[in-house]
């Protein structure tokens, strides 16, 4: 009667098996780029796209966590711009130094978010609707704080993107990994984790045992805000500058390297580890098709079959 | 005997499942006839009336309809033979119009395009058959009360041929002046020769508009009488079956389980003062139309079954208590604790109250998830230090557990939608031994799960009871309460009305009582 093989803590193992399909492929499109261009595989092509990456994986990990939930966040590319936005303002035009207003465009990115959460749990509109109305105004706000033109920051804001002198990655690249860590540590290990994947999973019988899970619900919303925010200073810095037009359809990126990752879009299922590899081979992908020569509309086609591959390669996996 | 004016002839169906829920059942409807068929929950009404209507095909027996062999394949053939049903659910459309609910599936066209002018002549001529000739055809269905929804679903079933009409508690949803309305257009339709069977828990109803009823028991038939030859008390006698009496409890724990009188407090209330022992007190509490100034008291380690037939208003009142669905007024104590009302569940479970719920897919279980996830949810507090979960108090914890409601699986890692039903339940019953609440509210916690699984159940619940915990039962199935409850109570139409110790248990009178509220404000009883 009594179940067997109670004791072992099997979980680990689990963790690890369902990273080798994705490492898998990143290996795979590494040899086919590597074959087929003279160029791709270099220690510079590697850390180029290393360094590419990091505004895109932490607006990821948000979405993914929103994913989980059974939410969405289609204001997280303009939501970027307008914390870049308000770098600038803040930078340029009210002269603040800028420790100062990076915290200001973080905030900025949390009150977004944080209006997106409340709008959608407490008042019962789909998170779909509310962030896409929030994609318009915070679009529309970053035009009204840079008067439509990207304005030149400069130096002061390069050193978040540029490699570090000891290893060839920048400061931007290690927070982002940080932050992957972390919400991974946060999603798995935690009872908050434990919440978000439940309420994901079914919200009904979560409030029958007795959480309310808004707060919960909020607080997501609030922390792809802050990823926004947070991505936001990595864009202005790789770009010198605070660019309002920064971002457009970055949505669909960070929506694409979750599912890739195996994220599910109805919620209760999703892993930010997984995501960091969506992410990777996205840019993998970009970079290689670049190098190979193809041109940009062919890019597009293909990136849109890899992202339906993949997704129907999960769903196969998981039908076995 | 048959008789050459019968509509239908309905001989020895039979339906069954794992188990027999209707046993060679046989009755006939006459032309132009009422007839009334009851039963308790359970007794095979919805059966029979479903595998008439062609919705379930019967596993044996015959049917002839005006002489004819009829063995409907679907419904679509049922209503082609002019056999109709009005169900329980309402199955409108809520985005479509009235005239076009009414005609959904044999919409007036030509060229493919809907033939408006015709829909608006046919819906008008079917809705004036329910005396609702003069409603706004173009208006959506949701937009309209229980009430309307209802007749429109009768006036469709009118507006095809229709020799035999089957009505499923039709006035469940409706005022006195809607039930009178439709009584008097099925009396018209009777005098049309229109053959009618009428389920309905409302015996006063059955006595104004009713010719003969055909009474159900446990899926057999007991009896077919004149309505006007059978007083109220014998039709209630019938149903529940006199000669029934209480059953002992067969298990070990037995002899905390018999109390002599109402109170079985002193003889569990050995580890703690004697003073506290209230579980729970509800007072006064109202919500909705189905709980309605419901007042109670649970002892510690008593378990106190709810009975009341489908509708009564048991599951509304436990969800009422618990703050799934906030009550609008009366309180709720929880032990010494002053009287309140909870809002939600969260504030229902921090008090000490947990709720086994009726559908556990719906709202009890986390399906794609591990067991453990499910068991330990309500409580991971308790393995969390600065919020994170320690994984091997979490996995020793539910072990044991798993262990402890015995629950077959192959690890606690598996998901729990691949368990069976009696294994899901356990797991529900785990989540709440973890949490330790001191009142346990239980709702159908043995529907559809297997008897071992349901001795195993009754064993915990025996269990926690004994540990001086309250613990509220609703039940379906009577003999179940019977058999495990100290005392048993019983709803009618939302009230609570009446409370039964273990030595006062009669089928009969809770069977009465069942039915009180649906009576008392009808018509004169003879």
């Amino acid at each position: 009667m009594k179940p067997s093989g109670l004791g072992r803590i099997s979980l680990v193992n689990r963790d690890l098996k369902q990273y080798v399909g994705l490492v898998g492929v990143l290996g795979l499109l590494v040899v086919v780029f590597s074959l087929l261009s003279d160029h791709f595989f270099s220690a510079r092509t590697l850390t180029t796209i290393v360094n590419q990456i990091p505004d895109l994986t932490v607006v990821a990990v948000g979405m993914t966590l929103v994913l989980i939930i059974g939410g969405i966040d289609l204001s997280v590319g303009s939501v970027l711009a307008l914390s870049s936005a308000t770098l600038g303002l803040a930078m340029i035009d009210w002269g603040w130094p800028f420790g100062l207003a990076a915290m200001l465009a973080i905030a900025v990115g949390v009150v977004f978010g944080v209006t997106n959460g409340t709008l959608s749990v407490w008042f019962g509109i789909p998170s779909f609707i509310v962030t896409l109305g929030m994609l318009e105004v915070a679009r529309g706000a970053a035009y009204l704080a840079t008067d439509s033109q990207t304005r030149y920051i400069g130096k002061s804001v390069e050193f978040i993107g540029v490699p570090l002198g000891v290893v060839p990655i920048s400061p931007a690249v290690i927070v982002a990994f940080g932050i992957v860590l972390m919400s991974h540590l946060m999603l798995t290990r935690t009872v908050m984790g434990r919440y978000l994947i439940a309420i994901g999973t079914n919200d009904n019988a979560v409030r029958m045992s007795g959480i309310d899970s808004r707060p919960y619900r909020v607080m997501v919303f609030a922390f792809s805000g802050l990823m926004c925010g947070i991505a936001g200073l990595m864009q202005a810095s790789r770009l010198s500058s605070a660019d309002p037009n920064a971002a457009v359809g970055f949505e669909l990126s960070a929506i694409a390297a979750a599912v890739i990752g195996g994220t599910s879009l109805m919620g209760g299922r999703g892993s930010v580890i997984s995501t960091m590899f969506g992410v990777l081979i996205i840019a993998v992908l970009q970079t290689g098709l670049a190098s190979v020569g193809v041109e940009e509309p062919f890019k597009r086609v293909i990136t849109g079959c890899v992202i339906i591959g993949a997704v129907l390669l999960d769903a196969w996996r998981r039908n076995k | 005997m048959r008789l050459g004016n019968n509509r239908l002839e309905v001989t020895r169906v039979s339906k069954a499942y794992a188990t027999k829920v209707l046993d060679e059942v046989s009755f006939d409807l006459a032309a132009g006839e009422i007839h009334a068929l009851i039963g308790a929950n359970g007794a095979g009404k919805s059966t029979l009336s479903r595998i008439i209507a062609g919705l379930i095909p019967a596993t044996s027996g015959q049917m002839e309809l005006d002489g004819k062999v009829y063995a409907p394949k679907n419904k679509a053939d049922a209503e082609r033979a002019g056999v109709q049903i009005v169900q329980q659910e309402l199955n409108l459309i809520g985005s479509l119009t009235i005239a076009e609910n009414l005609f959904f599936n044999r919409l007036p066209h030509r060229f493919g395009f809907i033939d408006r002018r015709r829909l608006h002549e046919l819906a008008k001529q079917a809705m004036q058959t329910v005396g609702l000739g003069e409603i706004s055809l173009d208006m959506q269905t949701e937009s309209l009360g229980v009430g309307v929804r209802q007749l429109i679903e009768i006036a469709s079933a009118l507006s095809r041929d229709c020799r035999v009409l089957i009505l499923d508690e039709p006035t469940a949803a409706l005022t006195n002046q809607e039930a009178d309305l439709l009584f008097e257009r099925l009396r018209q339709m009777r005098t049309n020769g229109i053959s009618m069977i009428y389920i309905s828990h409302r015996l006063d109803e059955i006595r104004k508009l009713c010719d003969r009823l055909t009474v159900l028991r446990d899926g057999k038939f007991v009896c077919t009488a004149k309505v006007a030859e059978t007083p109220t008390a014998q039709m209630i006698a019938m149903m529940s079956g006199d000669s029934k009496k209480p059953r002992a409890d067969t298990e070990p724990a037995a002899d905390l389980n018999t109390p002599a009188t109402f109170v079985p407090s002193r003889r569990i209330s050995n580890d703690n003062d004697n003073d506290n022992d209230v579980a729970l007190r509800v007072s006064k509490l109202c919500r909705g139309p189905l709980v309605r100034d419901v007042s109670f008291e649970l002892k510690r380690g008593q378990r106190l079954g709810i009975t009341g037939l489908n509708g009564s208003g048991r599951s509304e009142l436990l969800r009422a208590i618990f703050g799934a669905d906030q009550a609008e007024s009366g309180e709720v104590q929880i032990a010494n604790s002053t009287g309140r009302r909870f809002s939600h569940p969260q504030q229902a479970v921090r008090a000490g109250v947990a709720l086994v719920t009726e559908d556990r897919k719906l709202d009890g279980l986390l399906l794609p998830l591990p067991i453990m996830s499910n068991v330990t949810i309500a409580s991971l507090s308790r393995f969390a230090t600065i919020g994170f979960i320690s994984r091997l108090g979490e996995h020793t914890t539910t072990a044991d557990l798993v262990g402890k409601v015995a629950a077959k699986c192959d690890s606690i890692e598996q998901p729990v939608d691949q368990l069976s039903g009696g294994n899901q339940q356990k797991v529900v019953l785990a989540k709440w031994l973890l949490r330790d609440p001191d009142v346990l509210l239980l709702d159908e916690p043995t529907r559809g799960i297997d008897v071992d699984a349901r001795q195993r159940i009754h064993g915990l619940i025996r269990e926690l009871a004994a540990r001086g915990k309250g613990v509220v039962i609703v039940s379906s199935d009577l003999d179940e309460l019977l058999e495990h409850c100290d005392s048993i109570a019983v709803m009618s139409a939302g009230k609570m009305v009446a409370t039964f110790n273990r030595d006062q248990f009669s089928l009969s009178d809770i069977m009465a009582a069942s039915f009180s509220q649906y009576h008392v404000q009808g018509a004169p009883q003879s």
